[in-house]
Order: structure tokens, then C-alpha cells, then sequence
């Protein structure tokens, strides 16, 4: 018979990621990933990247990296958008995304530190 | 225009958002019998005056005045009065939005609900600060209450990898027993 799954089976993933995060070094490397959700955006594709995050992330089993969403950003012609924070405060924002593009971000930027430059809007609290 | 229902309802939950509402609760119901989809969306955010509700839903003064709402709640209106249904928005300043939206289940234009499912779920584990709630009504009632999903996991974020995993395949297998509705 099937397992069923209840809520308190988040008990079980919250025990277990205590014990990993006690054994990892915070090797400095977190990001927060915001997405700016707008009707516009939403009508340009905006669920679709949050979603590509969501699944990317999932997928490489990743812990440095927190996403949330916020509402319009004012970035219209350059929808649909993400705003990418590292533990220093540097912000790159992402313009015209796809959930290829997503991909790649969270491979190169979350993963390795490489700011995706093809992507970029414009990089305020850099250089 | 909206591809699928699903967009509808995250539009209009930003809505909610911006209002700056703490409880947000989706409850989407299907009756073949009386031929219905129902979407309700409440929240307990700051309200609006009946002049507000009256404005955030005629798509020519929106734009052009200070309000909060864009164009989606117009269109969401326009989508659900084409499907011989109804649009209705109740709201108290101080106490919160409700809006429901009627379509006919059959109806040849009436939108796909889309994924729902994914929608539904990106909102909760993206605004961390807010608890929702989401009860379907199909061939049986599937609900989930994040309230109860942060209880479990503490100072764990829920987008971690293997609460996102989790949550997933809970919606899914909860959702596919009862979502009858495209």
C-alpha cells in the first residue's frame, strides 16, 4: 500500500536539515532571489520564472539560496525579472528571463558566484 | 488577457499582498451539478471604501488614478461575467477583501484553471510572512494550511530544496484525488 503522506512528515525534513547544517560550513555563498509579480509581470511570464527557481532549486538540492516575491518594481519593458542578492548586498538584476535563462543563473550565479553578464540590467552596488 | 484561471488568482493575490494582508485564503469549488466553478479569494489586508471596490473594477479609471489595483481585477471580471458568470468584491476598510468569481463550469470559453497547483504553491513558499490557506472542492476537499507547514518545519525556509520537494508531491497527490475541473 502506498505511504500516505501527512504534514508531520516535515518534522523528519526539518530534524534532518538541522543535523546538515550543523556539519556544513557556511561557506559564505547566499543568495536571496526576488521576483517582482506585478499584473504585468504575471501577464509576461513572471509565474513561470518564479516556478523555474522553485524547480531548479529543488532539483540541485540547493541551501544557500532563499526565494521570495515582492509586487511591481517598475520594470515594465524588461519583464519578466529577477533581482539577485548575495550575503554581501551586491544585486544583480536579470531582465527578459526564460526558465532557460533561470537555469543558467542559478548554475553559474547561486552555484559558482559568476554573475551571468548576458542577462544583466545593470549591476548598482557593484564595481 | 489571462491564459488560465490560475493567473487570475495570483494577480489577485497580489493584490491582497500589497494590501498588506497577513491571511490570505484561496477556496476554489467545483459543482457539476449547478454547472459552477467558484473562486473566492479573502484576505484580512487594509480593505477598501465601497468608492475604491467600485473603481478597482472599471478597467478606465484604474490606470489613471493613485489606486493600488491594476488592470487584472477588470479583466478577471470580464472573463467571469463572459462565462455566464458573476463577479463580486465585498470589502471593509480595516478588515479585509473578498472577491468571488463565478463561471460556468461548461462554458466554451470559460478559461483552463491551468496549474494551479504550482501557482498556488510558488505564492506560499515565496511570502513566507504570510499564511494561507487553500481548500479545493472537488470530488472530495483537499486543503493546505502553511500556518500548519511552519509549525512542522521552525526556522526552516520553505524553499528549501526538500520542503519544496515535499510540499510538491503533497499538492500534487492531494489535488489529483479531487481536481476534476481542466
Amino acid at each position: 500500500m502506498a505511504k500516505i503522506r501527512t504534514l508531520e512528515d516535515l518534522r523528519k525534513i526539518r530534524e534532518k536539515a538541522k543535523k546538515i547544517v550543523d556539519l556544513r560550513e557556511m561557506e559564505g555563498k547566499e543568495f536571496r532571489v526576488i521576483i517582482p509579480m506585478g499584473t504585468s509581470g504575471i501577464a509576461a511570464g513572471a509565474r513561470d520564472i518564479l516556478k523555474a527557481f522553485l524547480d531548479v532549486i529543488e532539483e540541485k538540492d540547493l541551501h544557500n539560496v532563499v526565494v521570495t516575491q515582492t509586487g511591481f518594481m517598475g520594470t515594465d519593458p524588461i519583464q519578466p525579472v529577477a533581482l539577485v542578492e548575495d550575503k554581501e548586498g551586491n544585486k544583480v538584476m536579470y531582465c527578459n528571463l526564460t526558465p532557460e535563462k533561470v537555469r543558467e543563473i542559478v548554475e553559474k550565479h547561486i552555484m559558482k558566484g559568476e554573475v551571468v553578464r548576458e542577462y544583466v540590467v545593470a549591476v548598482p552596488l557593484e564595481e | 488577457m489571462m491564459e488560465d484561471l490560475a493567473l487570475n488568482i495570483m494577480d489577485v493575490v497580489q493584490n491582497s499582498l500589497a494590501a498588506g494582508a497577513s491571511r490570505i485564503e484561496v477556496e476554489i469549488e467545483e459543482d457539476p451539478v449547478k454547472d459552477l466553478l467558484v473562486i473566492e479569494v479573502r484576505d484580512n489586508g487594509e480593505g477598501m471604501s465601497s468608492e475604491e471596490v467600485e473603481q478597482c473594477q472599471d478597467p478606465f479609471y484604474t490606470t489613471k488614478r493613485e489606486i493600488k489595483v491594476g488592470l487584472g481585477i477588470p479583466l478577471f471580471k470580464e472573463a467571469a461575467e463572459h462565462c455566464d458568470g458573476s463577479f463580486v468584491i465585498e470589502s471593509e476598510k480595516g478588515v479585509g477583501t473578498r472577491l468571488r468569481a463565478v463561471f460556468r463550469l461548461s462554458h466554451i470559453d470559460r478559461p483552463p484553471l491551468g496549474d494551479l497547483e504550482g501557482t498556488i504553491l510558488s505564492l506560499m513558499v515565496t511570502n513566507p510572512h504570510v499564511d494561507f490557506l487553500f481548500r479545493y472542492k472537488g470530488s472530495g476537499v483537499f486543503e493546505l494550511d502553511t500556518r500548519e507547514v511552519k509549525e512542522m518545519v521552525e526556522d526552516l525556509h520553505l524553499t528549501h530544496p526538500e520542503v519544496l520537494k515535499f510540499l510538491r508531491e503533497y499538492m500534487t497527490e492531494g489535488m489529483k484525488e479531487v481536481r476534476r475541473a481542466i
